[in-house]
């Protein structure tokens, strides 16, 4: 069975006054339906930017790598998803077999449309059905995900809505219209923690349900540990360390992962130090050369970091790093 | 063993008027009946669902929110004020001694000012330097305890990370010599390579300056690691108050206990054994009888629908306001 979304030296610049911006840099990756996957990584490291490549949303002046590929197998046959050029054509990966979630549910919603009039034009958009269908359907889903009286919640505005409640009518229409690929753009980040893993909860449920695959960006270890499968950190548009996720959690391999979690403050150990990762990501007009965390790196192996792009190495069949420490170990 | 407090609240409560309609209003308490010390000295941290007024109380406590009821005393070395009825001579003097460090440090900072004049503002504004040059020796000495590199102060803010942000809120924050920080979800903006710098900073600072914070926030991890006690809210009330570890180690009251097992565990076996909390923070507006939590409490029983709780010390520095804490806890 071949993958449900597969991605391919992903390489996309931003032609911007300042000159050509960096922002995903040779990255590869592929997902199978039924998996949830949590892309992982601090602001500015292109989580974002390459989840939106996948729905061909990135702005005008977005500029894609000759070598890219996207290619999105759907029931009736892949698609090449960066060749989609239009509007009727690029339905199928916006809102059709991919949908997304964001981060703030209360910017999402248009705020003078009634969530059901939302819901209703979107299925309509990608199906054929009736608009009392689409109605019925819609109800159906608020129920689905835990509205408690949908018949009359779907009339409502969102700001009428709770945040978590928001958060649920947005996956609700996500879902609607069966998607094969939920993209998830920090879904739970501006929920309070018991929120969160109700929403986290429902999530799981149906990822199983509709046998769908997810991407999950998230900054928070935690929330990838309770719902990924497998984990790819990203840093400055580059993919340092993929795998599945206790390997990646447990004996995570590249120096920004560990730093990761050792700036996490962990309840199981209250005596821990914090330990910050050194500086801030540089800007992505200053991409560092070699590799792009050797500026941050406490385990700089030489002068090697600083000049060389290190190549992907495989630690084993399902988890692989870049990282010129693990280089220097295979030679 | 004594140690000073520099707040004591007692049955504080603060509460806005809702007007419903010409003639008719009722009123919303954000702030119920909460009674709690802080040591002077110490890291206190509030925690709390969105809407169960950890805000409120913070403000209340700057004098930036209704007090509408109980009291409140300020005492450092120098002064004590007695909060509900300070005088307007004194409030100049205590907004020196309180100052507040805001979440989103790209909200919190002017874009128009350079960062010498954001840290400088307050010495302005209070009249606290008498000459120019005594403002800019203040600002570089405090700009340097934050760690910030002093040829920057010439720049913007557009030019740092949300990072170096967060750290000249901070200096602006204590550029008055202040006793007493209000950190009202300081980190919660940033990523966690950062919060962890920005969390050591502040505990360094409080360290060398000896002063007092109350830290808001809802992440409960973060709040582990800083604070020396904790007190968790509940729509307007406070449900339980301990030393930190205590309070980690065994939380006697359900809530607690809920949000606790609520935090998503770095350990991937975990899964499945969070003990789910349903339903949501009930409207202000529209509060439950009874004990306010029992409407999501697994363990509520008649009484707790009927009789509120009432904060009562069970251990030493231990405060629960729970009908069956003891039954299910102790």
């Amino acid at each position: 069975m071949s993958a449900l979304i597969d991605v391919q030296n992903l390489t996309l610049e931003f032609s911007t006054d300042e000159g050509l911006i960096t922002a995903v840099d040779n990255v590869s990756f592929s997902l199978n339906r039924g998996e949830v996957m949590g892309l992982v990584g601090e602001s500015g490291s292109g989580k974002s930017v390459t989840a939106k490549s996948l729905m061909h949303l990135n702005p005008a002046n977005a500029i894609y790598g000759p070598k890219s590929r996207i290619t999105l197998n759907t029931d009736t046959g892949p698609v090449d998803v960066l060749s989609l050029k239009r509007p009727a054509d690029l339905k199928v990966v916006r809102g059709g077999a991919i949908s997304m979630i964001f981060q703030e549910p209360m910017a999402s919603f248009a705020p003078s449309i009634s969530i059901g009039k939302q819901m209703i034009e979107q299925l309509q958009l990608h199906s054929e059905m009736s608009r009392a269908q689409a109605r019925e359907i819609s109800v159906e889903m608020l129920d689905r995900v835990g509205i408690s009286d949908p018949s009359r919640r779907i009339d409502q505005y969102a700001f009428e809505l709770s945040g978590g409640m928001r958060q649920r009518a947005m996956i609700a229409m996500a879902l609607s219209t069966k998607p094969k690929l939920l993209i998830a753009d920090e879904p739970t980040t501006a929920l309070d923690v018991t929120i969160q893993a109700q929403v986290l909860d429902l999530m799981k449920d149906l990822v199983k349900e509709y046998d769908m695959g997810i991407i999950f960006i998230t900054h928070d270890l935690g929330v990838v540990a309770q719902t990924a499968d497998k984990v790819s950190v990203m840093y400055l548009g580059r993919l340092v360390e993929e795998g599945p996720v206790r390997e990646v959690i447990n004996q995570p391999k590249h120096p920004y992962t560990r730093g990761l979690l050792a700036a996490l403050p962990r309840l199981d150990d209250l005596d821990a130090p914090l330990t910050p990762v050194p500086g801030d990501i540089p800007s992505p007009l200053e991409r560092p050369d070699g590799c792009v965390f050797s500026t941050r790196c406490k385990e700089v192996v030489g002068p090697v970091c600083s000049a060389q792009i290190p190549l992907e190495e495989w630690v084993d069949p399902s988890h692989r790093v870049a990282c010129h420490l693990h280089q220097k170990e295979s030679l | 063993m004594e140690q000073r407090m520099l707040i004591s609240a007692k049955g504080l409560s603060v509460s806005y008027r809702m007007n419903k309609g010409l003639f008719s209003h009722s009123s919303l308490r954000a702030v119920d009946n909460v009674s709690f010390n802080i040591r002077k000295g110490s890291f206190f941290g509030l925690v709390g669902e969105s809407g169960s007024g950890k805000t409120t109380l913070g403000r209340a406590l700057l004098l930036a929110a209704p007090i509408s009821g109980g009291e409140a005393i300020y005492q450092d070395d120098e002064v004590r004020y007695d909060l509900t009825q300070i005088e307007k001579a004194e409030l100049g003097d205590y907004r020196r001694r309180a100052q507040l460090i805001f979440q989103d440090p790209y909200a919190a900072l002017s874009p128009r000012m350079t960062v010498r004049d954001i840290i400088a503002e307050p010495l302005e504004v209070m009249n606290i330097t008498a000459s120019r040059e005594e403002t800019d020796a203040r600002v570089r000495e405090i700009a340097d305890k934050c760690r910030l590199n002093l040829e920057h102060l010439r720049r913007f803010p557009h030019a740092f990370s949300g990072g170096q942000r967060q750290r000249i809120s901070i200096a602006r924050a204590l550029v008055s010599g202040p006793q007493f920080i209000i950190a009202d979800e300081a980190v919660a903006a940033l990523d966690v390579s950062i919060q962890a710098d920005v969390l050591n900073l502040l505990k360094q600072l409080q360290a060398e300056m000896g002063l007092t914070f109350m830290f808001i926030s809802h992440d409960l991890s973060v709040v582990a690691h800083t604070c020396d006690h904790v007190a968790v809210m509940y729509l307007g009330r406070l449900v339980e108050i301990a030393p930190t570890r205590k309070l980690f180690a065994a939380p006697k009251h359900p809530y607690t206990k809920a949000l606790f097992s609520a935090i998503p565990s770095l350990n991937p076996d975990d899964r499945g054994k969070a003990q789910k909390l349903e339903g949501e923070i009930p409207s202000p507006t529209n509060q439950p009888r009874g004990c306010k939590f029992h409407t999501r409490c697994p363990h509520a029983i008649d009484i707790c629908k009927s009789a509120e709780p009432i904060l009562e010390t069970v251990e030493t520095e231990h405060d629960v306001a729970c009908h069956r804490w003891k039954e299910l806890f102790a």
